[in-house]
């Protein structure tokens, strides 16, 4: 195995803008959950389509509507081996995660569900694995039930399994890794249990796609969704992965141009999969550049990315430990490169800002997790230090050291 | 630019001198989380949900009064402390003036002093809900003395 504390030394000048300063010092940037920097390869590609082969996909007679054609569905094959499809039709582009769930929620939820069903959910959800379920919920009259997360981050898998039995759920939707606490949830196992009580599955993608080797088979889900740009890919793009058979049951749920096989006043039929999903003309270069980001995180490999972020959670609950008055949100045992902290009487607002003036990018608030820090007892949230494949300890330390003499600051 | 009124346009240059001194970030901000500490807090009997600024990452509470000779009296908090810097200085800028002159004020000194960032509504901090709240208030004492 290659040794990886290198891989950022080997990485990181493929990302400009990990050159430049922020307020007269060098960008230290921890914001990768919220959205991760692109590589040259990606910037390049995405430019190369728009200078020299742009136009509409799947119905052009020229030689660039072929090339552009190639290009985009190129994309969707790799995405497609990438995390183990049967095959690409499986494989839906959506402007991201967000808009794959409302596909699922939309079309299989309001021909699936009716009053009395059970969505199941977890407390750990970010907001767009909820609320496309409570406004189907309200649609349908069917009811959304959340499963209980332990203190360290971990998900109640007793109060899982007894909602299973209790609720017996049509589907249940939960997330592969928390962006909030670094969780990983056993996935693999929850869809399992899912499934032998007789419901569907639904994991949401987004913090696992960039950090770890997904695949859909292994996990054993029914969909499975994720977006681009926080797996080093351009933003406006995402997808959907569903099983065939679910998908070709499910009715379209946007209509428009693509999706058609012939339109008349009289009546019109639906394209076949993928397309059926994917009304109107598609983010191209997007997808072209998503492609594209997957051909580069697996150049690195998968395996040393996710054990170089390892590592590096590791150091960061190290540095982070011995500063006083802070304490870390989501110590689960398997996590991505995402650490929360709190520190004692101090708003985590004002660590943020004071770590930005010294060129330190975090998030602070609450998330897009309301749900799960009120459940915590967190009611303004958290400061949120997330990594990619380029962060390094040093930039880990240099934060630290930031949040120190930000706490000196304010105490 | 808008001229503003005597009495608010005097209260942003002293504020802009106070900062003057300041030409490092973080000593700009050194001095704002001391005025955070110092501001006059509102009275914890208001810090009420009515008087919540909501939707914001840092919670921030406005209360306004009319005065006998019909300016508007500003009280607030923030739950952060350079929120709360930043509040105080909206107040000391705008409390305690003629309505009119609120509602119409040119706010120029957050930019003056290296500080207009945060009244981004991406900063989502609060205080540009607040400053809304503030001419809103002023706005509608004015339209009703007039």
């Amino acid at each position: 195995m290659m040794d990886s504390t290198s891989l950022p030394e080997r990485i990181r000048r493929d990302f400009p803008v990990l050159q430049r300063q922020v307020h007269g010092k060098p960008l230290v940037y921890l914001d990768n959950a919220a959205s991760a920097q692109k590589p040259l390869a990606v910037i390049e590609g995405q430019r190369e389509y728009l200078s020299n082969y742009h136009a509409n996909i799947h119905r052009g007679a020229h030689h660039l509507a072929q090339l552009a054609t190639e290009a985009f569905e190129g994309a969707r094959n790799s995405l497609a081996t990438h995390i183990g499809a049967a095959d690409s039709k499986e494989v839906i582009f959506t402007s991201g995660s967000t808009d794959a769930i409302n596909l699922v929620a939309h079309s299989w939820g309001r021909s699936n569900l009716s009053k009395g069903d059970v969505v199941l959910v977890t407390r750990m959800e970010h907001h767009a694995n909820i609320v496309p379920w409570q406004m189907v919920c309200e649609a349908t009259g069917a009811r959304l039930e959340p499963v209980n997360v332990h203190a360290d981050g971990t998900l109640d898998l007793e109060h899982f399994h007894a909602a299973l039995e209790r609720f017996q759920p049509k589907l249940v939707a939960m997330v592969h890794a928390s962006n909030t606490l670094g969780t990983i949830n056993p996935v693999t196992d929850l869809c399992r249990a899912a499934k032998a009580a007789g419901a569907l599955t639904l994991v949401d993608g987004s913090q696992a796609l960039p950090h770890m080797a997904v695949d859909v088979q292994a996990i054993g889900c029914d969909f499975y969704v994720a977006t681009a740009h926080k797996a080093y890919g351009p933003t406006g793009i995402g997808f959907l992965w569903g099983k065939e058979d679910h998908l070709n049951a499910m009715p379209p749920w946007r209509g428009g141009g693509e999706m058609i096989q012939r339109v008349s006043f009289e009546g019109t039929t639906y394209n076949t999969l993928p397309h059926k999903f994917e009304a109107g003309t598609p983010h191209i270069s997007g997808g072209i550049a998503f492609g594209i980001a997957i051909s580069w995180m697996n150049a690195i490999g998968m395996d040393d990315i996710a054990a170089h972020e390892a590592e590096l959670v590791a150091h960061a609950h190290n540095a982070i430990g011995s500063v006083k008055g802070v304490r870390i949100v989501g110590t689960a045992p398997q996590k991505v490169g995402v650490v929360s902290l709190i520190a004692d009487g101090i708003h985590p607002y004002d660590m943020g800002t004071l770590l930005d003036g010294q060129g330190i990018a975090v998030r602070t608030g609450h998330h897009c997790t309301e749900p799960l820090m009120d459940h915590l007892g967190l009611e303004s949230g958290t400061l949120r230090m997330s990594f990619a494949a380029y962060t390094t300890t040093r930039e880990i330390d240099i934060a630290v050291a930031g949040l120190e003499r930000a706490l000196a600051m304010l105490r | 630019m808008p001229s503003n009124h005597p009495l608010i346009e005097s209260r942003q240059q002293e504020v802009i001198e106070d900062f003057s001194v300041f030409d490092d970030w973080m000593d700009k901000y050194e001095h704002l989380i001391d005025l955070g500490k110092d501001v006059p807090t509102i009275d914890d009997a208001r810090k009420t949900d009515e008087h919540l600024i909501k939707g914001c990452q840092s919670r921030v509470w406005l209360a306004a009064d009319e005065t006998e000779d019909g300016g508007v009296v500003f009280t607030a908090d923030s739950d952060a402390i350079i929120t709360k810097g930043l509040v105080g200085l909206m107040v000391r800028v705008l409390s305690n003036a003629p309505a009119q002159a609120i509602a119409e004020a040119d706010l120029h000194f957050l930019d003056a002093i290296g500080l207009h960032q945060h009244l981004s509504p991406t900063r989502s901090n609060g205080l540009a809900s607040m400053v809304q709240q503030m001419r809103l208030y002023a706005a509608a004492l004015a339209a009703r003395q007039s």
